[in-house]
């Protein structure tokens, strides 16, 4: 288990830096700056500008700078030529910088105010979609072939189908105008979130269905099942005690990514729900060519799925004994 | 639980059962520790502003959303009249021009220990308590000419004697080297501030009243830039230090979502500020603005949805209105064809502008057959074409013919036309397209491209032809003009016409009845030479509740909610 996690550790550390690193070099080598708009700054404030934030600096200085820990610039330590009144920055010292749009905000407070909102919604939204998925799977499988498999099926496949901007729409057509119990859009309470986060989980919820029952039924079809069912094992015993626990697996496999893209906030359901998350920020971050805060979401996002596909490997290997003893291997 | 089980460890029933219930309670009790933060009850009034503003630091802020913002925060010498812009008393009481027109004197309404001046209204304060003082202008409006504060707006204070100089003459870090003594700004003492100009300037108030030239509290940012070298750039922005001296001042920011604005009890005409709470929402997508509208919860959108606006011209409550603005098409006059001036004017000629702006544009947009919008007091400008289009068609193929193309002389080259990916710029591309094809037998390819990367294009004049739009910062032709002169950064077309500069410089320094006539003149030659194609003239969206007052249509589109308030 040390081990393990160790090593994923490790990983971790690596992957980030070559996320880190590559996004930063493409973003640069992408066209038009921070500060272009359509009406054009004065050529010495734009220099002014760009030397404020260390854009006049090649780009191996301002990567340096970027991950840090030392400071390069005129505050940084005295033995690098500046005053030493700054002496740590960059990311390495938990600074994500400025951002360069936003121009009264650092990049941490941007995420410190969208992220907790963004996850917050991502976990209603996968605390309703989990458990109606796997409910309406195991349903599902257990009555194969029946009307209500059809229904469930049918509907999961609407489910994944439906774009969640058209889900969302209608939602609000229903529940804030044809019936108007909730409101159509903002923030705060519980009853902001209750349709954004029925958008957001109904292609969660449909995917899980889809995947516990073809999952189950796998399991179902196993020897290890006929030989339970032979030991006289109730049919609940069997369903809950091994055929779930093996129908999980894909299930658990498919969470992990879906979690994480579902955490970040998605940029259609807060547009379209004013839900101030992160989600618009990693588009908008790109669009604006605002560096700081587009590395900021992306450093966040990489980290949140590499540490759920974690908890996926956990998990799967508390599912299943063989994984983990092929870990520990 | 042990996550690594032993080999033949005997499944257990509640293992994954617990798991299947506890986690979604888990994620639920999760999510709802996050994510409540509760709401303040409603403000007297919320108004959709389009997006975060990008600062509330006047000098760098440049776009619409932030000047709104930033007339609730603070105040200038003047205000604008909210119907006719005429300037009215800010922290000025009253000022005048000298003879010469050349020296503007402001008395501001100073008190110091907020005593009842002679309109018996409180003086200036700031909201710290300090008082408003013409040092406080002379420290401001020094920091906006610094190039070190990286303002957009701080050129535009130029032509005060001496500015252009002080900023631009700089040492190796970037810092002006010359005193600032030699700028033509002056603080006379705590209640006089005299400005004085190179040459006479008509609309030298109207720049006064632009967002940039607000005051901020110097004092304040010099001692937190003392306290906090690294970050102070940003820490005097913060709601809690923001110092500022208008009718609101910020409760609390809600990053991405609003800024409850509150009124402002020190200020000086808090009596007359109509509403107690103000909400500025971030809303960027304008169905999401205008299902909150439908559902009460906002009052004022200043952007509605495309697509819904020729239903909404049915509403009272949408009051579309004539703006100065002007949608236009650059021409890269370094490419050919587009090199010759007579190919440019044929391309101008035939744009459908009564098609795009009834059809395309569609909320009353007018179409543009000069580059200065109309609504301007006593400017008549220069006129594109005859209007009719069969005439003009003919004419255009004419011009075409002396430049060497058409069925006689050359094939026109394919051009392409790029615009930015929003909007309608698409759908309006496409109808010029296809009307010059129709017309001139011109090929013409779309090229739509992401904003940023379509600025980039159009700045380093890697294009043919280009969409744009120039709003006007203060009514006054010469805002339009200026753009086309030789040295304007804003140019982008590569044309340079020492006669159009030779008209500018001159208007600049002609008494105000010639100079309207030798702006008309520049214009003309614009026109004639046609670096630019102009499509339509802009109106504004606003979608407003009724019951608002104070709210009135001007060309400016510039709403002060300082004089807003609700019918009883």
């Amino acid at each position: 288990m040390t081990w393990f996690l160790l090593r994923r550790a490790l990983a971790f550390t690596l992957t980030l830096w070559v996320v880190v690193s590559v996004s930063f070099f493409l973003m640069r080598a992408v066209k038009g700056g921070p500060f272009d708009s359509e009406r054009e700054l004065p050529p010495a404030i734009e220099l002014a500008l760009r030397a404020q934030y260390h854009l006049d600096w090649p780009l191996w200085k301002q990567y340096l700078q970027y991950l840090g820990p030392l400071n390069l610039d005129a505050h940084g330590p005295t033995w690098l030529g500046g005053d030493g009144s700054n002496c740590l920055t960059g990311l390495l010292a938990g600074d994500f910088g400025p951002s360069l749009r936003y121009r009264d905000l650092s990049v941490s407070e941007i995420l410190g105010a969208s992220l907790p909102i963004s996850l917050a919604l991502g976990c209603l939204a996968l605390a309703w979609s989990m458990p109606a998925g796997l409910l309406l799977g195991c349903l599902s499988a257990l009555r194969r072939g029946t009307r209500t498999d059809g229904a469930v099926r049918a509907l999961a496949t609407l489910g994944i189908a439906v774009p969640n901007f058209v889900l969302a729409g209608l939602l609000v057509l229903v529940f804030a105008f044809a019936w108007p119990v909730l409101p159509p859009a903002g923030y705060g309470e519980l009853r902001h979130l209750v349709l954004p986060a029925l958008a957001l989980g109904a292609p969660v919820a449909a995917y899980v269905a889809r995947l516990s029952r073809s999952g189950l039924l796998e399991a179902l079809a196993q020897e290890w099942v006929r030989c339970a069912r032979a030991k006289g094992l109730s049919e609940r015993a069997v369903l809950l005690r091994h055929a779930l626990r093996a129908g999980l697996m894909p299930v658990v496999a498919y969470l992990g990514p879906a979690a994480a893209g579902i955490l970040t906030g998605s940029l259609v359901i807060e547009k379209i729900f004013a839900i101030p998350g992160t989600g618009s920020h990693f588009v908008n971050g790109a669009l604006n060519r605002d560096y700081t805060l587009a590395m900021g979401v992306t450093i966040v996002y990489t980290a949140l799925v590499f540490g759920l596909n974690v908890l996926v490997d956990l998990a799967q290997a508390a599912l299943d004994p063989r994984i983990a003893s092929r870990e520990r291997a | 639980m042990k996550v690594f089980p032993d080999h033949g460890a005997r499944p257990r029933t509640g293992g994954v059962l617990a798991w299947v219930v506890g986690l979604p309670l888990f994620l639920f009790a999760l999510g709802l520790a996050l994510g409540l933060r509760g709401t303040r009850p409603r403000a007297e009034l919320s108004f959709n502003n389009g997006t975060e503003p990008a600062s509330l630091d006047p000098a760098v802020a440049t776009g619409l959303p932030e000047g709104r913002v930033l007339r609730c925060l603070y105040e200038g010498l003047v205000v604008k009249h909210p119907r006719t812009l005429e300037p009215l008393p800010g922290m000025a009481e009253r000022w005048h021009l000298s003879a010469d027109r050349r020296v503007y004197t402001f008395e501001l309404r100073t008190s110091r220990d907020g005593s009842i001046s002679e309109d018996g209204s409180i003086g200036a304060r700031w909201s710290n308590g300090a008082p408003v003082v013409a040092q406080d202008f002379v420290a401001s409006w020094q920091r906006l000419l610094d190039p070190r504060t990286g303002s957009g707006y701080g050129k535009e204070l130029w032509r005060v004697r001496g500015a252009r100089e002080w900023s631009t003459t700089l040492d190796e870090q970037g810092a002006p080297r010359l005193p600032f003594d030699g700028v033509g700004l002056r603080a006379r003492d705590e209640r006089t501030l005299v400005v004085e100009l190179d040459a006479p300037w008509a609309s030298f108030l109207d720049l006064v009243s632009l967002p940039a030239l607000l005051p901020v509290h110097v004092p304040t940012l010099e001692a937190l830039r003392a306290a906090h070298p690294s970050d102070w750039q940003r820490r005097w922005l913060r709601p809690r230090e923001l110092v500022t001296n208008g009718p609101f001042r910020v409760l609390e920011h809600r990053v991405n979502e609003r800024l409850r604005l509150e009124r402002n009890p020190d200020y000086w005409d808090a009596a007359r500020v109509g509403l107690a709470t103000l909400d500025v929402w971030a809303l960027e997508s304008p169905v999401t603005a205008l299902n909150l509208y439908e559902a009460g919860e906002l009052d004022l959108l200043t952007e509605v949805p495309a697509t819904l606006v020729p239903r909404l011209l049915e509403r009272p409550d949408f009051r579309p209105a004539p703006i100065l603005g002007t949608y236009f098409y650059r021409f890269n006059t370094a490419r050919p064809p587009l090199d010759d001036a007579r190919v440019r004017r044929a391309l101008a000629l035939v744009l459908p502008r009564e098609e795009i702006a009834r059809n395309v544009a569609g909320a009353g947009e007018v179409p543009a057959w000069s580059f200065v919008p109309p609504g301007l007091a006593d400017y008549a400008g220069a006129l594109l074409g005859t209007g009719a289009a069969a005439a003009d068609a003919a004419t255009a193929r004419e011009l075409l013919a002396q430049a060497g193309y058409g069925p006689q002389g050359r094939p026109l080259p394919t051009l392409e036309l790029s615009y930015n990916t929003q909007g309608r710029h698409r759908e309006i591309a496409e109808v010029a397209a296809e009307t010059w094809q129709r017309e001139l037998g011109l090929r013409v390819a779309l090229a739509g491209r992401e904003t940023k990367t379509f600025l980039d294009s159009q700045r380093s004049r890697d294009y043919d032809i280009s969409r744009s739009s120039w709003i006007g910062d203060w009514p006054d032709a010469a805002n339009f003009l200026e753009i086309f002169a030789s040295e304007s950064e804003n140019n982008r077309t590569g044309w340079a016409d020492a006669d159009y500069d030779a008209l500018l410089a001159r208007a600049a320094a002609a008494a105000p009845a010639e100079r309207l006539e030798l702006l008309a003149r520049a214009e003309a030659r614009l026109l004639d030479q046609a670096p630019l194609a102009p499509v339509f003239y802009y109106v504004s969206r606003n979608l407003v509740r009724p019951g608002l007052l104070g709210f009135e249509p001007n060309v400016l589109d510039e709403h002060p909610p300082k004089f807003w308030s609700w019918a009883r």
